[in-house]
This record gives C-alpha cells, structure tokens and sequence, in this order.
C-alpha cells in the first residue's frame, strides 16, 4: 500500500516535472515534493468507495467529452467555407433527439445508484467505539473524547505562526508542513469506529480531513455527526473549510491514527496530565 | 421591408436624441439605455477584476506578501458581488434592452420610464456597495454567500450591503417585468411565441426566475438586518434561530440566479452559431423546452449547495438525483449546437470564435458539474478550489464570453461600423489560453485539498497557484484588447443592414447604425425572412 502510494507520488513528480518544463515554471518550485493531480484514495472504506465513483463520474464525463468534442472538431475542419463546405438546411431530426434525451438519462442512472448506496453508508453512524465532539472557534479546534474523559484545544503550531504574518522574514519553505501543522493533534485508534459530534461557538466552520473522506460543517446551535474507520496508521491533515472570518486559512486538523495499545497509552497519559493541572489549579 | 423602416426613420430625424448629459440622465429610449447598462457592466468588469488580480497576485506564492487576511476576505466578497450583480448580470440587460425590441420588432421596450429608473439604481447601489471599503471595519468579509453567523461579524459596512442587494434587486425586479411586458405584447403580429428568436426566448424565461427569487434574496438580507439590529433571532442559534436556514433560502435564490447568468448566454450563442454556420438551428423547439426544463429545475436543487451541511438522507439523495437530472436538458442544448454546425458552412469571425469556445468550455464546466452533483464525491469537493474552478468556467467562458461574443456580433449594428478584426481575434486566443491557465490549475488544487477563502497556503499547493496566478493577470490584461476595439469601432468599414453574411432576424432588417427610433410600424415576421432568401 505504501510502496504503491509512493509510485504515485513518483509518478505526480515525473508529470508535474514535464507540465511545468512545458510552462517554463520548473526553477521556483522543485524543492518540495509533496503535490497532487487528484484526489486522495484516503485510508477507510468509505473514503476509496468516494474516490471510485468520484472516478467513475470522472470517466464517463471523459468518455462522453470525446464523442462530443469529436464531433465537433471533426465538423469544425470539414464543414467549413473554406474547404467548400455547402451549407446543408436540416434542423430537425426526431430520433437523434430523442436518443440523446434517452442515453443521458441511462448513463446518470448508472452513476446514480452506486452514488445512493455510498451516501447510505455515510450516514450511518451507528454504534460507535469512540465518540468525539468536535467544537469550532474562530480560529481553533476543541477536542473532547466523550468517554475518556479528556479534552484538549488544537491549534496553529508555533512555526507557522511565526512564520506567516507578513514580512515576517520566514521562508514558508524552510517550515516543515507549513499551516498544516497543530499543536495538539486528534489520536485515534486504527480500525475502531470513530464518530465526530460537530458543533461550534461562533460561526460555522467545517472539518475537512481528504483522507478521512469527511467534510462536515460545524454549526452554532446544531450537532452534526459523521464518522469513518481508519485502516490505517499515520498523520493526514486537513484544513478548516467554511470561510469563518480572517483567520479561516490558519486553522488547520491534523488526525493521528495509532494502534490500539498507542492509543490506550495516550488517553491515560492526557488523563494524568489533565488531572495533574486540575489538581494544580485547585 | 427596408423602406418602411427608412420612411419611420426619416419622419423621427426632428426628434432625435437630446443634446449633452441629460439625454443619458432622463433618456427612456432603449438603445441608450442599452448603451449605459453595457458600459456600467464593463466598468464593473474592470473594477471586479482588479479585485481579482489582487487575490490572485496574493497568491502567487505561499506567506502574505501584500495583504492582510481580513483584506483579502473582503476582496474575495466584493469581487464576487461585483461580477455577479454589477458586471454579468447588468451585461445581459444592456443586450435585451438593445436587441429585444429590434429583435420582435417593437419601437422600444414597453414600460421606457421605468427601464431608465431600473438602470439609474445600479450606480448608486455599487457606489454605496464600494465605498464601504473605506468605512470603518472595511468591506462586507463574509463571502458574497453572506452567510450568518459570520457576516454579523461585518463592521460599519454592514447595513450599507444590505442596502446596496435590495437595490440591486429592485433593478432586476424591474428590468424583469419590463422584458416579460415588452416580449408578451409588443412582438410583430405574426411572431408567435415558438417563432421568437432564441436569445427573447431564453431572456423571457430569465425574466421570470428573476422575479421569483430576487424578492427571497431581499426577504434573506432583511432578516440579517432585524437579526442585527431589532433584536430577532432568525438565524441566531441563541435565540432560537437557524443559521441553516439562511443557507436554504439564500441558494432557493442563488441556485436559480446561477440560471439567470447562464440561459442569456445560451441565447447569444444560439443566435451566432447558426450565423456562421448558414444553417438553421438545430431543434429550435427542443431548446425552448430544454431551457425551460432547466428554469423549472433550477427551482428544485438548491441544497446541492449544502451536502456538508447536514441534511437528512433523504433529502440528500433527493437533490443529488434532482441535480443530475439537469445534465439532460443542458446536454440537449450542447447537442444542438454541435448539430447546428454539422454540415453546415462555417466561418471563423471574432463572435463565432467566442461561441465556439463558449460550448467547449462550458461543457467542461458541465462535466466538473456532473461529478459535484454526486454527493459523496461533493462532499470531498465542497468549499476547495474544485468548486472555484467549476463556477469561474461557467461564468468566464460561459457567461462571459458569450457576452464578448454578443458584443462583436452586434457591434457593427450598433455603431454602423466593422471592429477591428485583427484586435478581435487577438482578444479571442489570448483570452482563451489564459482563462485555460488561470481556471483548469484550480481542478487540482481543489482535489489535493486546498480550501477556498484562504489567502495563504501550504507549500505544496504552489505550482498550480503561481500558474493560475500569471493565468489571471494575463486574462486581465487581455481584455485591454477589448476597450481598444471599442474606442476604435467607428474607424472601420461601412456596415451593410446585414453585416454578416447569413444571419435571421428582424435586427439585421434595420439600417446600421441602427437609427434612434426603429419599427414604429410593426414589421412583418413572414416578409423579413423571405427577403432573407
């Protein structure tokens, strides 16, 4: 899985590498590696199955585009006054036009059922193992574990907010995953059922994560749900996606994902620690 | 034919237009009135597109360089106001103003002073709606979606952008009514309702989604101001209000508005194809009923816009089949058109050239429209630049090149002279290859996740941002091209009554320039056409 991530990434290289020559850009920018043409296949069930009808859709709308556009430019060298062309005075045809009411129609149903069944599964989200409410504030995420008991604020890591005022004399290149970096990132456990209660305190916000396959809106007043099952272990990040006031670019998520043990390990310690400050502040 | 019109003509010479600015502050003839809502637009197209170069200069590179983010959100909010409410929608008014009655044969539009109070408005609204850049707290920042909580937020400006959307809804509401009034009553005698040329039939059908959804915007913002300012909590959570419901009826409006900006468009080209192909339209009916198939669901799907706002299941799978369906009278309409030049004879003048990049690019737009109607792929698109590519290939070469094209066709029956053809063309590639490089990077930024509205962003997202950015200033730039043609549009040759070498349609019966008063005796549809032959 890995190795076949890397292949891709090798591969985005070699075309980014080609597209940018064509365009003369290739000086400024070869230092960083991580770049994309498309979509994330992401690490659950569901995030693959949204890639795969994403690239479904996308294939028929190539598909589809080549019979039309082939049409066209083909009638665009050959009926032209240039060449001779004389005009032809048809504008009627009853069976080219109900064939192509009737094949659209077939083709969206094709995409529309697998579409159906995906949307099905996203919503359900029944029978959790961790349940976490995710609380938006203008500009940071607050985590809190239902039933672990712990709960922490997550926000823009100290490198990026010194680097991203203004003049601030810090090369975005020399920060490592700069403005996708967090203080205190959300832990969850491989392969367990984790379900996100969305809510916010201010405005609405979103948490988009592409890899998770989860864009949700978080809402003063409304609590909305959403969930996925990591297969597997790593850091993914993702940005704040609903346009919440002047710090919106600079909230960003970011989701490890542990094993099981790794994770127990960690709840217990953020436990300790929680109630070694409590006791502190008593 | 002709003679009738040169005698009406003759017989009006002693009440020509009035002498100096009050023939444009108190005119009521339409082909002025045309005139001012097209130079306002491009204006605005200016004015909207400076605001663009600055985001895009803002993001050539990853860290700010030039703007703080509170300013950058507030250019991200007035140039969408701006392009939408000030350049494109005002654009396609100038066009029915000036062609709509020369089209059905009409001597002006049927409610003339009302016409010039509709276009009078919209100065004074953008005025109001740009000078709050310079009030305390700057410019509206919340997105031309005005969603709350967030655009409560909003300083000084905000009763001023409030204001300034009822004015601009009541220009709309007004323009609308007088184009519905002049179509249904003022065609030639035997023009009835399936001979109207397209681009009357595609602005009828706009005519009434304005009617129905400018008054749900005005009915929106105003429960934002009494939300602000008497104390009511419609979309205040705290007060038991629902901040989603704004979101509902905003896109019952924005959904068809989205329409209201395109089927003009369709019209435009569906008058210029069949121009330069010396062929027919193809399907003239099934267009008819394509569009207003589309109008009709356009009504139906505005929560396409909301997949990540959490709606129930149902109501999630209902918009995104109702969303697809869209795919099929839009895909009608494409069919036509490729139909339409098939066989036929065609040639390669500036406004054809836009029409033919209009249905290239256009469907493109239709293509990344159809994957985001797929709700589970949306939610993975919503709200990065995915979106943002979608809808500026839509509107730029949609919306706006059909009107580049509109302007080219028409011009010579406007001024009585042929543009430059050179410049034209070198306003159509230039044009073409920049708004390519500046819109298709934005695919992929959106599919590696980059979200919209964000002035800065991580590194990896810098090759297609810096692409898209030397794209937009070339765009920019290109459309110079254009004001030259337009400062120099007298200079060319004579233009015959015809101008070009097949078009269909009453306008084109007319002297050109067009005189100030045309068809004050209504013509005769059947005549024309046979004096076309």
């Amino acid at each position: 899985m890995a190795a076949c991530r890397r292949v891709r990434q090798v591969n985005n290289i070699m075309i980014r590498k080609s597209l940018l020559s064509v365009l003369g850009l290739t000086g400024a920018s070869a230092a960083h590696a991580d770049w994309a043409l498309n979509m994330p296949k992401g690490i659950t069930e569901l995030s693959a199955e949204t890639y795969d009808l994403h690239m479904m859709v996308f294939w028929w709308c190539v598909a589809i585009g080549i019979v039309v556009f082939g049409v066209m430019i083909f009638s665009l060298f050959k009926h032209r006054k240039s060449v001779g062309a004389e005009p032809a005075s048809f504008s009627h045809s009853t069976t080219a036009e109900v064939l192509w009411t009737a094949i659209p129609c077939v083709i969206l149903l094709i995409m529309a059922v697998p579409a159906a069944e995906t949307m099905i599964r996203l919503e359900d989200s029944r029978d959790p193992d961790v349940s976490i409410v995710v609380t938006g504030y203008q500009w940071k995420w607050h985590y809190k574990y239902q039933d672990e008991g712990v709960e922490f604020y997550s926000s823009l890591a100290l490198p990026s907010v010194e680097a991203r005022p203004k003049q601030s004399g810090v090369d975005p290149f020399s920060v490592e995953n700069y403005l996708l970096e967090v203080d205190r990132p959300l832990v969850v456990p491989r392969g367990k059922k984790v379900r996100l209660l969305m809510t916010s305190n201010d405005v609405n916000h979103a948490w988009y994560v592409p890899e998770l396959a989860i864009k949700k809106d978080a809402i003063p007043g409304i609590i909305n749900e959403a969930w996925f099952r990591a297969e597997e272990t790593g850091t993914f990040r993702g940005q704040c996606a609903e346009l919440c006031g002047k710090d919106h670019g600079y909230m960003p998520i970011v989701v490890e994902v542990v094993e099981a043990d790794a994770y127990q390990a960690w709840v217990d310690t953020r436990k300790a620690g929680d109630a070694q400050v409590a006791q502190m502040e008593k | 034919m002709t003679t009738a019109v040169a005698d009406s003509h003759e017989a009006h010479e002693d009440h020509g237009p009035a002498k100096g600015l009050t023939r444009w502050l108190f005119t009521t003839n339409h082909k002025d009135i045309g005139t001012m809502y097209l130079i306002f637009s491009l204006v605005m197209f200016f004015v909207g597109g400076a605001m663009a170069l600055i985001i895009r200069s803002e993001l050539a590179t990853p860290g700010l360089q030039f703007v703080h983010p509170e300013f950058f959100n507030q250019m991200t909010t007035v140039h969408a106001l701006v392009m939408v409410f000030g350049a494109v929608m005002p654009a396609f008014v100038g066009l029915a103003n000036w062609m709509i009655p020369m089209m059905i044969g009409a001597p002006d539009m049927a409610l003339p002073r009302m016409n010039n109070w509709s276009f009078w408005i919209l100065p004074v609204a953008f005025g109001m709606l740009i000078s709050t850049l310079f009030m305390p707290g700057g410019a509206p920042a919340s997105g031309w979606t005005m969603y709350p909580p967030l655009v409560l937020q909003t300083g000084d400006a905000f009763p001023f952008l409030i204001f300034s959307v009822h004015l601009m809804g009541l220009s709309s509401i007004m323009g609308a009514i007088n184009i519905i009034v002049t179509i249904l009553n003022m065609r030639a005698p035997d023009m009835w309702l399936l001979k109207m040329p397209m681009f009357v039939w595609t602005w009828l059908i706009t005519a009434y989604l304005l009617i129905a959804v400018m008054p749900v915007l005005a009915g929106a913002v105003t429960m934002l101001l009494t939300d602000q300012f008497f104390g009511t909590s419609f979309f205040l959570a705290a007060g038991g209000g629902d901040p989603v419901m704004f979101q509902h009826i905003f896109w019952f409006f924005g959904h068809p508005e989205v329409y209201i900006m395109i089927l003009p468009a369709f019209g435009v080209v569906s008058e210029i194809i069949p121009t330069f192909s010396r062929k027919p339209l193809f399907g003239h009916d099934s267009m008819v009923y394509a569009a207003s198939c589309i109008a009709f669901l356009s009504f139906i799907v505005w929560a396409h816009h909301m997949f990540t706002v959490g709606m129930p299941l149902s109501g999630q799978l209902f918009f995104m089949f109702a969303t697809m369906l869209i795919a099929v009278p839009t895909g009608v309409k494409i069919f036509n058109w490729v139909a339409t030049m098939w066989r036929g004879a065609m040639t390669f003048e500036t406004p054809m050239l836009f029409s033919l990049a209009f249905v290239f690019l256009f469907t493109i737009g239709g293509f990344s429209g159809l994957m985001l109607a797929v709700a589970p792929a949306d939610i993975q698109y919503h709200d990065t630049y995915f979106v943002v590519a979608h809808f500026h290939y839509v509107l730029v070469p949609g919306s706006i090149f059909a009107l580049m094209a509109g302007a080219y066709y028409w011009l010579p029956k406007w001024t009585g002279h042929m543009y430059n053809e050179t410049a034209g063309k070198w306003h159509f590639w230039l044009s073409t290859i920049f708004v390519n490089l500046t819109f298709f990077p934005m695919h992929f930024l959106g599919l590696a996740g980059m979200p919209r509205r964000i002035p800065d962003y991580s590194t990896q997202f810098t090759d297609f941002n810096t692409m898209a950015s030397v794209g937009a200033i070339g765009f920019g730039v290109s459309q110079l091209i254009f004001v030259y043609v337009l400062l120099t549009a007298k200079k060319g040759a004579h233009a015959t009554d015809r101008v070009w070498e097949a078009p269909r349609g009453l306008e084109w019966t007319v002297p050109s320039p067009a005189p100030y008063h045309t068809f004050d005796t209504p013509p005769k549809l059947r005549v024309a056409q046979e004096s076309f032959e």
